[in-house]
């Protein structure tokens, strides 16, 4: 178990030390000069060269790519250009939106997912497995944004149950979970669509197993079946699956935030693209990388306290 | 290829598909020779109107006439996933062919350049590429076509493996024929319907993309008409003009149902046992 782990934490820390590289590489060593993409092609000299000095530009790439490492490890990550203030407080503020956001899209994709996956298999190539496996036909194919943006016609500009866009902050509670509903809706579409199809196979898989054939035979009532012996084993694919989504949610926010207005990271990512940000921009890019691969390692971890055939085989 | 249609004309999923499919390229088509009006004609006095014999989805805020931005629009989507697909399946086919049929270091280090690619969040590094590289639709295919290449290799080096332990490549190799003939002759061409499936499901993840990064402004740029771009602007004016933000949105959806159904009917005709990939 232990050698299991270790080399499983390896591995993510390899990974996350070449995301590093690849993330310095796009955004400082790409583009030539970062200075010039910062404040573009007519800005003065002086004004290059202040910048460069500002932001250590004008070091080597190395001792660059040093200083972003260090500044990494002690949370030290420099101020923004645009906004002046320090990188680290900016994504702070901004992930008290993103991360209840992504928690209730995906607390609301597996509220529906699961018993719809449940149903499916055990109306397996009947009607209501067909009607459910359309459904999520439609639910991947329906890009996530224009959901939002028909949730947002449908329930704030026809019916005003709800906000077209915007947070009021959490020193108004309700107010701000009334204004992420609609958000985590949009973004659950996607989720809900995998999710149920994993439950649906998951739960087809162990249906075929012999224990589920004993508990019919000794009697117990297909409910019984259903949740407590069939459910229990199809639940560890469907986890591993939800955490991988997990990960991707936060990530997928950045369009949806953009759609309702939504002061998150993905709307901090948005302003910083069009503000040029690149110190922000490479933070948070690094940060969801190191954001998915701890996901997947805990998904990993889970796995194998829940099954333990990959640990041996490992 | 007879049971092939045979069972195509049973398995109506494949068939919704193909139509959505024909009417996607076929809209496009017809939109290079013919448009209702012209798409860059502006006429603010008819600006945002509902639709009517002669705009039949309306106007915009500019008085462009809405069907015929949406009918050249799918050239976008079909210009950006098709070159995006194209670059992804020429690269990933041969670096995945190459990883199967060399093993070893080559093998290992491609599995670990793309477990690498598929670490980071997509949406982030397209918007990542774009934003240093500047938004224009080239860029937005270069951003897609990076996550095609691993998703490409990744399927052709799994199907490629399973041939290259099967005994008529065996029998090849023990006649002296080298790795590049067999890929090319015996491999490839059998692993082409995996393929195949893959790549019609990878152009509908790539329409998705391109339509979210023009939405973000990260796309094509104006005056070439995109679907993501016009939810965008519809979006300012959707409490003047809520049909606006319906039409591109729904021609987004359709076209991407359309290469999903289509996929997964290619799957279940051509080989029932395939698994897909899927990464958005």
């Amino acid at each position: 178990m232990l050698e299991f782990l270790s080399r499983r934490l390896a591995a993510a820390l390899v990974t996350l030390v070449l995301a590093t590289i690849v993330v310095f590489a796009v955004v400082e060593v790409l583009p030539g000069d970062p200075a010039l993409v910062m404040l573009g092609t007519d800005a003065r000299p002086d004004t290059l060269a202040a910048l460069r000095a500002k932001y250590g530009f004008d070091q080597p790439l190395l001792t660059r790519y040093l200083q972003w490492i260090g500044g990494l490890l002690t949370f030290n990550l420099g101020n923004s250009h645009a906004y002046g203030t320090s990188v680290s407080k900016l994504i702070g503020d901004r992930l008290v939106v993103t991360l209840p956001l992504s928690a209730l899209a995906l607390g609301w994709a597996a509220l529906v997912a699961i018993p719809l996956g449940v149903f499916a298999a055990w109306k397996h190539r009947r009607p209501g497995d067909w009607g459910v496996m359309g459904f999520t036909q439609i639910g991947i194919s329906v890009p996530n944004f224009w959901f939002g943006i028909v949730l947002v016609l449908a329930f704030a500009v026809t019916w005003q149950w709800f906000p077209a866009g915007g947070f009021p902050g959490w020193q108004e509670p309700l107010k701000s979970v009334h204004a992420l509903i609609l958000p985590a809706l949009s973004l659950s579409l996607g989720e809900i669509a995998i999710l149920t199809r994993v439950t649906r196979s998951a739960m087809l898989d162990t249906l075929r197993e012999d224990y589920v054939r004993t508990a019919r035979a000794k009697g117990a009532t297909e409910r019984r079946v259903l949740f407590h012996h069939a459910l229990r084993n199809a639940l560890i694919p469907v986890t591993t699956v939800a955490g991988l989504i997990a990960g991707f949610l936060v990530a997928g926010a950045v369009i949806i935030e953009s759609v309702f207005r939504l002061p998150g990271v993905g709307q901090l990512v948005y302003d910083s693209i069009n503000n040029r940000d690149l110190i922000v921009i490479k933070n948070v890019v690094i940060l969801f990388t190191i954001l998915v691969l701890t996901v997947n390692l805990l998904v990993d971890l889970a796995y194998a306290l829940l099954d333990p055939r990959p640990r041996i085989r490992a | 290829m007879n049971t092939f249609f045979a069972r195509a004309s049973r398995h109506v999923g494949f068939q919704v598909g193909a139509v959505l499919l024909l009417l996607f390229v076929g809209t496009a088509l017809v939109s290079l020779l013919w448009t209702p009006h012209p798409i860059d004609a502006l006429n603010m006095r008819i600006k945002l109107t509902p639709s009517s014999p002669s705009y039949l989805l309306g106007t915009d805020h500019l008085g462009r006439d809405v069907l015929s931005r949406i009918m050249v629009g799918a050239q976008t989507s079909i210009t950006v996933g098709l070159i995006a697909v194209a670059i992804g399946l020429t690269l990933g086919v041969a670096l995945g062919a190459w990883a199967a049929a060399r093993g070893g270091w080559v093998d290992e280090a491609l599995s670990r350049t793309s477990d690498l690619i598929f670490a980071f969040p997509a949406v982030l590094i397209a918007i990542l590429i774009t934003s240093v590289l500047g938004a224009s639709a080239q860029n937005a295919i270069l951003a897609i076509a990076i996550f095609n290449i691993p998703v490409f290799a990744r399927v052709t080096r799994g199907a490629a493996l399973a041939m290259w332990s099967r005994d008529f490549v065996r029998a090849a190799t023990a006649m002296g024929q080298g790795p590049v003939g067999i890929t090319l002759r015996h491999v490839l061409p059998n692993i082409a319907s995996v393929l195949i499936v893959q790549a019609t499901i990878q152009f509908a993840v790539a329409i998705l993309a391109e339509a979210g990064l023009s939405y973000l402004g990260l796309g094509a740029q104006p005056p070439v008409p995109s679907w993501g771009r016009m939810l965008r602007d519809a979006q300012t004016y959707i409490f003047q003009a809520p049909e606006l933000a319906v039409w591109p949105g729904l021609a987004i959806a359709l076209a991407v149902l359309g290469l999903n159904m289509l996929g997964d009917g290619l799957r279940d005709l051509l080989d029932p046992r395939l698994r897909l990939l899927r990464v958005g």
